[in-house]
């Protein structure tokens, strides 16, 4: 009965999933064995070049430096998206949906136009720097745009509310009655977090941190607009062979080898979480 | 819930979505074009002059434009306006119609020179809509003297390390270091293209940005002192800042042209030639020359220029011979990839 | 005294938190009343690019494009994820393949599934507009949505399912009154974030809409208009939107004065 159950539940988004991701992509993806034809369309002659050319070193460079600043936005992120969260739901529960919708209402204006907002903030001639010389700073301002910092702060505005709704929904129905007792058994409010909060929420944590991650490695405006095009993040690799090098096959190729490596860490990270929640219910 | 009941909900609920609307009226002409580039009223206009509906999308780059029309086979599509280079893709690739002279007579509006263009001799499948230079871009109350060459870019003097821009589009980024070197822009060969890389990650460290759209802005407020620049894009730097100039570095530019393309799978041809036409009417094409401050090839839409324009936006008034002197971006075929190469090596170095 | 000390630390994360988040707004917001063009200096207080904005049917348009997309689409998506978590995480024995799928969407690059879903719609021939646009939002979505509830499912006791099919519930009423209740908070999260991430959403919708002009979206629109830079015209757009947006946050608690669930 519950198997049969869940099987009906899981029906329509898998239909759905099959049908409108797994054929179209599987489609495209194909075409990484194939190789790009002079004028950009697509020979059909089989060869594995352009899987052995995702591995060379500048793409595998470019990996890992995506992952390494996307890593730095997780971080960042998971903090303070963890901490709003926590915040939210110790506020009265009648308040906590509005403030859940203030998180996330920025994001509904337009990226672009949040993006040059930070520009016109940082630029070397920007808002920031005005208010520094009103308040009296004379001296040469670092340069605030164009840095790494820039798109690493980039990602994290971007995300951060992600990390709060993914972090909330755990934390807003965790049981009062479990911090009291663990209080009444003489625990300290920073042991009752480390022991018994943490775990519990363990994987909205997890969640977010993929959103972030996930998001952060595919993400190909934000190293051009507030990184000056002088990051190459893997997201802009890909863009720019299925658009502007019109070469299909490889960019087939780069997601494939993408999308394969993302799956193990993700997989990994189900295992890590379903651990780590299982070790607080014991 | 049966399998059937499933099946029923789900003819439903896609019957649903499709009465959203949002497929295009069979009879309107689909013309696709960046924003800004044609007059606002030049879709009414053409409606009222010859009989036709017709709507304007956008799109923002060529590339995503043509990601969109290779994947679909240009469904849906009649006209576009696209640069040159991604014109003769299009053509490459089948999806160009064969033009039809006879169709536009407007096109003895054309400048001689403008129906000689390298990528499309007789224009067999593009007519050109505006053309122009790639060049330097300086603020001259804050530079010394007039940078003439773009190894000035490429290898900037002291003061203006971290004041400078360069294209982030591929094709001119890759050109200011070809220029440099005193090669053609569709350069092949594998040495050239290994000292041109290392000449453009050398000058990497001294630049401010990539930069493709806002870098008049950056001159106008004197963040940036020096940038590679279209000259229609520089002219509206010099709008808003009149010490601002432009200048051609003594080793050339490259001729680019957009180009409008009839696509071959369109089902209302008729009214797509008489598009093209309205466009290269002498009046209407001048419109693009006085408010995009573009220079136009056609010859009646430039005498007619108000002299004023051209004394105010110099580059206005390089003529045609003048503009043939210089090579145009092709489509180098196989290496598009050594090419795209680069482009990411330059990119991600640190 | 712990109470209220601990009180005053939550609002002063809550208030760094939220300054973080609004600092560019507040910018896009001023700029929007800047009477110059341009970003770089304040030239006066205007409410000029506001009247251009009524004025330009293009952009109310696309903006109600997008409205209808993004409610579709999360309404779709927040269905068929919420069951999507639930049957997942009431077997036992999850499988990988299942595992795997539901990530999918979210680590595909979107311009692959953007030319994916096109070449596949024109392959057969399936017309495209706005509701195929919807199609493709709800594939990511739904993953989303998946992920935030199933993060809430782990720590689910699901004794209590069984216990209620044992007090002799049909199934449907213990989903009703025992499941959904506890997933409410990480359902409308999930909704929350499929909405966000549908309303801002540009490369699939661009390749996914077809031709026409009727199915343009507002990302579509603004992406389009970047060309010279942020217009305050697009500013003030920006800000008409979170304006609208807190008015029918503010009418839905009028009217909603009973909060649903616990």
């Amino acid at each position: 009965m519950k198997e049969r159950g869940s099987t009906y539940l899981m029906a329509p988004a898998l239909a759905w999933l099959a049908a409108l991701m797994v054929v179209p992509c599987g489609l495209i993806l194909a075409l990484a064995f194939f190789r790009r034809g002079i004028y950009g369309g697509v020979e059909y002659t089989l060869t594995f070049e352009n899987i052995a050319l995702v591995f060379d070193p500048l793409y595998a460079g470019i990996f890992l430096n995506s992952a390494r600043i996307a890593g730095t936005a997780v971080i960042i992120a998971c903090i303070l998206g963890y901490a709003a969260a926590y915040a939210i739901a110790a506020m009265p529960r009648r308040q906590q949906p509005v403030l859940l919708f203030f998180a996330v209402l920025p994001f509904w204006s337009n990226y672009l136009i949040r993006t040059y907002a930070w520009i016109v903030l940082l630029n070397r001639e920007g808002l920031i720097t005005q208010l520094a010389r009103w308040a009296g700073y004379e001296g040469e301002m670092p340069q605030l745009l164009y840095t790494e910092g820039t798109v690493i702060l980039g990602l994290v505005y971007s995300y951060l509310p992600f990390v709060i709704l993914a972090c909330y929904a755990p934390l807003a129905r965790l049981n009062p009655e479990i911090a009291e007792a663990s209080h009444d058994l003489g625990a300290s409010g920073w042991t009752t977090f480390m022991r018994v909060t943490l775990p519990l929420t363990l994987p909205g944590i997890a969640v977010g941190a993929v959103f972030v991650f996930v998001l952060s490695i595919g993400n190909f405006v934000t190293p051009a607009l507030l990184g000056g095009g002088q990051f190459q993040m893997i997201g802009n690799v890909v863009y720019a062979q299925f658009l502007t090098a019109n070469d299909w096959p490889f960019g087939a190729a780069l997601s494939m080898v993408l999308i394969a490596i993302m799956m193990l860490l993700l997989v990994a990270q189900t295992f890590a979480v379903e651990r780590g929640t299982g070790r607080a219910d014991a | 819930m049966t399998t059937f009941h499933v099946r029923i909900a789900t003819a439903g609920v896609v019957a649903g979505l499709m009465s959203l609307g949002g497929a295009a009226t069979a009879q309107n002409l689909v013309i696709s074009n960046w924003d800004g580039y044609m007059a606002p009223d030049a879709i009414e206009g053409f409606s009222a002059a010859t009989g036709n509906g017709a709507e304007l999308v956008l799109h923002t780059t060529n590339e995503e434009i043509m990601g969109k029309l290779i994947a679909s086979g240009g469904a849906g599509y009649d006209v576009v306006f696209v640069s040159s280079p991604f014109a003769e893709i299009l053509h490459n690739l089948g999806l160009a119609e064969t033009l039809d002279p006879a169709r536009i007579p407007n096109m003895v509006n054309l400048f001689p020179e403008a129906m000689q263009l390298a990528h499309d001799p007789g224009n067999a499948f593009s007519v050109p809509y505006a053309w122009g230079t790639t060049g330097l871009c300086y603020r001259s109350d804050l530079m010394p003297e007039a940078p003439d060459s773009w190894n000035d870019l490429l290898s900037p003097a002291a003061d203006l390390v971290g004041k400078t821009t360069m294209l982030a589009t591929d094709r001119w980024l890759l050109a200011a270091g070809f220029l440099a070197n005193g090669m053609s822009v569709n350069e092949t060969d594998e040495t050239a293209l290994a000292t041109v890389r290392d000449a453009l990650i050398a000058a990497k460290g001294t630049l401010l940005a990539y930069d493709d759209t806002t870098f008049y802005a950056k001159l106008v407020t004197g963040e940036a002192t020096m940038v590679q620049a279209w000259d229609g894009w520089c002219n509206y730097g010099i709008a808003e800042n009149a010490e601002i100039q432009y200048v051609i570095p003594s080793e050339g530019s490259d001729l680019w042209v957009d180009t409008i393309v009839i696509l071959a799978g369109s089902q209302n041809k008729d009214a797509a030639y008489a598009f093209v036409n309205y466009i290269l009417d002498a009046e209407n094409h001048r419109w693009a020359a006085e408010n995009i401050l573009y220079k136009v090839p056609n010859a009646p839409a430039m005498a007619a220029l108000d002299p004023a324009l051209i004394t105010q936006f110099p580059n206005m008034g390089i003529t045609p011979a003048e503009l043939l002197a210089f090579e145009q971006l092709r489509d180098v075929g196989e290496a598009q990839r050594a090419y795209s190469r680069i482009v990411t090596e330059i990119m991600a170095a640190q | 005294m712990h109470n209220r000390g601990r009180h005053a630390l939550m609002l002063l994360i809550l208030g760094g938190v939220f300054a973080f988040l609004y600092i560019p707004i507040s910018v896009l917001v001023a700029l929007s009343f800047n009477a110059g063009g341009m970003p770089t200096a304040w030239t006066g207080f205007s409410v000029q690019w506001y009247g251009a904005l009524f004025a330009n049917a293009d952009i109310l348009a696309a903006a109600w494009n997008t409205l209808k997309v993004a409610l579709i689409s999360t309404l779709l998506a927040t269905l068929l994820g919420t069951a999507l978590a639930i049957g997942v995480e009431m077997r036992r024995r999850k499988g990988r393949a299942i595992e795997a799928l539901i990530f999918a969407p979210m680590i595909i690059p979107d311009i692959v599934l953007a030319i994916a879903l096109l070449s596949f719609f024109s392959l057969l021939k399936f017309p495209m507009g706005l509701h195929t646009v919807i199609m493709a939002h709800v594939v990511f979505n739904l993953a989303f949505v998946c992920a935030v509830v199933r993060a809430r499912l782990k720590s689910f006791d699901w004794s209590l399912v069984e216990a209620s099919a044992d007090l002799g519930a049909a199934a449907h009423v213990t989903y009703r009154r025992v499941v959904l209740p506890v997933l409410a908070p990480a359902i409308i999260a999930g909704a929350l974030l499929a909405f966000t991430l549908s309303v801002d959403e540009f490369i699939i919708a661009f390749f996914t809409s077809g031709a026409g002009r009727a199915s343009i979206t507002l990302p579509m629109q603004i992406f389009a208009m970047i060309r010279f830079g942020v217009t305050p015209e697009i500013n003030a757009l920006a800000t008409l939107v979170l304006g609208v947006s807190v008015t029918a946050l503010a009418l839905a608690q009028r009217l909603n004065r009973e909060m649903p669930g616990q």
